[in-house]
């Protein structure tokens, strides 16, 4: 656990600063605002739940600090840079760079093997083949399937799939996993197995993750918790209950 | 691993659909390659029409006769260099169907009106030494077997001996003539003026047309002109064109050919256009979420239309070649079995490199407006079809 979940108290460690950010979507011409002057603070290093109702902007929140998508108003700063201010071919860069994306399907181009998916963003880096071929190969290891490099999507199981999604998410080496319902298209079992594999990358490679998910015992494996709710975020303890209201009014520090 | 296993996967993402696409489009550019072919046999005589020589005929038609004599006068006529004449013989030569253009000329004449034309010296001297010798072209020669010195009998339709009634005349093949020109016509029968028009029951001084040489390829309009000119009001009123304007009008009896291979040919590509592009749009509709997962990972809007396009282009132009090429090889297969009835079947290298240009256009028109969708869509938009 690191240091209080939000506030604009950002210190120089903060992987992820979202700043009194406001989305805004239109139905035909009624504004249907999702996220109002919501904060979040997340620290290097920590492995986040975002829990919440659908429809209560988790995904939103997820697309704004992976850099898919830009605020109405606020500011969203990750790793340091201020992705809200990037022209799209520069934010387009920053993602390939930055953010490694884990899917609820893992969405595999079927006609490729997995390690030629797994090599799919190195598609956008000046590495040699070789690093490439590096690069792959300790990703595959690292989800453990270095020996299922050759096969094609359909000859894997689900929760394989998975994981070359997750070893595609590696391989860029990148600062910040997001991941949008990693287990909600897989069995119980299988969701542990995944679940596993996340913890370890966060305990062991150090990797920032933030995670969105309905599955309670999901979030029960992050070092902590948030809820989402009418735009406003809650800290939740590991039984659910919602312990500590984290959001205030732009500008208050919790 | 590059962008083009990417192109290489979304092509083999529905096999079937991309087969049969991929097969129209080959069969598009084999009809194209095959109808360009049809277009240089018929225009043939247009294209290696030599522009100094004239082509001078009754004024009513072809088959109205002009007199002999005209060769002499027009000769004396200003930019005249030379003249000489053929009379349309249509013999048969053991069956109807067996159809080639025979003429009597004056071998000396003819061999100086014509110097693309190669006959050995020995047959020359043959073909002045033997009155009833005459010369045919390699591709006719090979058509029906015959050697120097087999005789040629040819059923008359409308010029019978004298005295002989439906008696076939009969030549004695002296040589062979053939030429270097690309499409040359190598399936005429050319027999001695004297002979013919000696023997002939009547018509004796007439003749079907001339040819004739300028000095001035740039004032042949004018020397047309003027021999027309020179026979107005006479019985046998002449019209002169060049000899290309001759060919064309005679290639245009069987239709107008241009029009219809380009109809065609616009009926083809137009119905490709939709095919290949009805593919496209359905790819990129289908792949929403994958465009979008692309995005996400980091290509940029210009890269995600970039690789549509390449792999429109790819599979159209892959085709295209592949169209073309199967046309080269059909070519080489009916160019020497048609060269008796077809002189000029063959593909221009102007026309296969069209071919191979109108495969790269096309695969970028039928992929630009998929391009554009799938560049336009919405990362996170995209992203909920995952």
């Amino acid at each position: 656990m690191g240091e209080p979940a939000d506030g604009n108290g950002a210190t120089a460690e903060a992987m992820v600063d979202v700043r009194s950010v406001s989305r805004t979507f239109h139905r035909g011409r009624t504004p249907v605002p999702v996220l109002k002057e919501l904060s979040l603070r997340m620290e290097k290093g920590e492995f986040l739940a975002l829990m919440g109702p659908s429809g209560s902007g988790k995904s939103t929140l997820l697309n704004l600090v992976a850099g898919l998508d830009r605020p109405t108003g606020g500011e969203v700063i990750v790793g340091g840079s201020p992705i809200h201010r990037l022209s799209e071919r520069k934010l387009a860069a920053w993602r390939a760079r930055n953010i490694g994306f884990v899917f609820q399907f893992s969405n595999l181009l079927g006609a490729l093997s997995a390690e030629r998916n797994v090599a799919v963003p190195l598609l956008l880096t000046a590495f040699s083949s070789r690093e490439r071929r590096r690069r792959v190969d300790i990703a595959l290891e690292i989800v453990g399937l270095s020996e299922r490099g050759k096969h094609r999507p359909r000859e894997l199981s689900g929760g394989e799939q998975q994981r070359v999604g997750i070893a595609r998410a590696l391989v860029n080496d990148p600062m910040l996993l997001v991941c949008d319902e990693p287990t909600g298209d897989l069995d119980r079992a299988t969701s542990a197995e995944i679940l596993d594999l996340l913890v370890a990358l966060n305990r062991d490679h150090g990797k920032t993750i933030l995670m969105v998910t309905h599955d309670p015992v999901a979030a029960e494996r992050a070092s902590r918790t948030l809820h989402l709710e009418d735009g406003r975020l809650a800290e939740c303890g590991h039984d659910g209950t919602v312990v500590v209201p984290v959001h205030e009014p732009a500008g208050a520090a919790v | 691993m590059s962008t083009f296993t990417l192109i290489s996967a979304a092509l083999r993402r529905k096999k079937t659909r991309t087969f049969l696409t991929f097969s129209s489009v080959v069969f598009a550019f084999l009809i194209f390659g095959v109808l360009s072919m049809l277009q240089t046999a018929f225009s043939m005589g247009v294209d290696i029409a030599n522009e100094d020589r004239l082509v001078v005929r009754h004024r009513v038609s072809l088959f109205q006769l002009l007199p002999q004599s005209y060769e002499a006068d027009m000769e004396e006529i200003p930019g005249v260099v030379d003249a000489m004449h053929f009379t349309w013989f249509g013999g048969v030569y053991q069956d109807p169907a067996n159809f080639f253009m025979q003429s009597p000329v004056e071998p000396a004449e003819y061999l100086d009106m014509y110097p693309e034309v190669s006959v050995p010296e020995a047959a020359k001297l043959r073909w002045i030494e033997t009155r009833n010798g005459a010369i045919a072209g390699r591709a006719l020669v090979e058509r029906f077997g015959w050697e120097v010195g087999d005789r040629i009998p040819l059923q008359p339709t409308i010029w019978q001996q004298e005295g002989r009634g439906d008696e076939a005349w009969e030549f004695e093949l002296v040589g062979i003539y053939e030429s270097d020109v690309e499409g040359f016509d190598e399936t005429q029968f050319l027999f001695r003026y004297d002979f013919f028009d000696e023997a002939r029951s009547f018509g004796r001084g007439q003749i079907g047309w001339f040819a004739v040489r300028v000095s001035d390829p740039d004032r042949a309009p004018q020397v047309a002109a003027a021999i027309d000119d020179t026979f107005r009001n006479s019985a046998a009123e002449t019209k002169s064109e060049s000899e290309g304007a001759f060919a064309a009008g005679f290639a245009n009896q069987v239709g107008n050919l241009g029009l219809i291979v380009t109809s065609i040919l616009a009926a083809v590509f137009f119905t490709i256009l939709l095919v290949a592009g009805n593919t496209m749009a359905q790819s990129v509709r289908e792949r929403v979420g994958e465009i979008g997962l692309l995005k996400a990972l980091g290509f940029t809007a210009a890269r995600v239309q970039r690789l549509v396009l390449m792999e429109s282009v790819a599979l159209v132009t892959t085709a295209g070649f592949l169209g073309m090429v199967l046309a080269v090889g059909l070519e080489r297969v009916l160019r020497p079995a048609l060269a008796a009835y077809f002189p000029g079947l063959f593909l221009r290298p102007e026309d296969l490199l069209l071919g191979l240009g109108l495969a790269v256009v096309t695969g970028l028109v039928v992929g630009i407006f998929p391009a554009r969708r799938a560049m336009r869509l919405e990362t996170a938009m995209a992203l909920r079809r995952l």
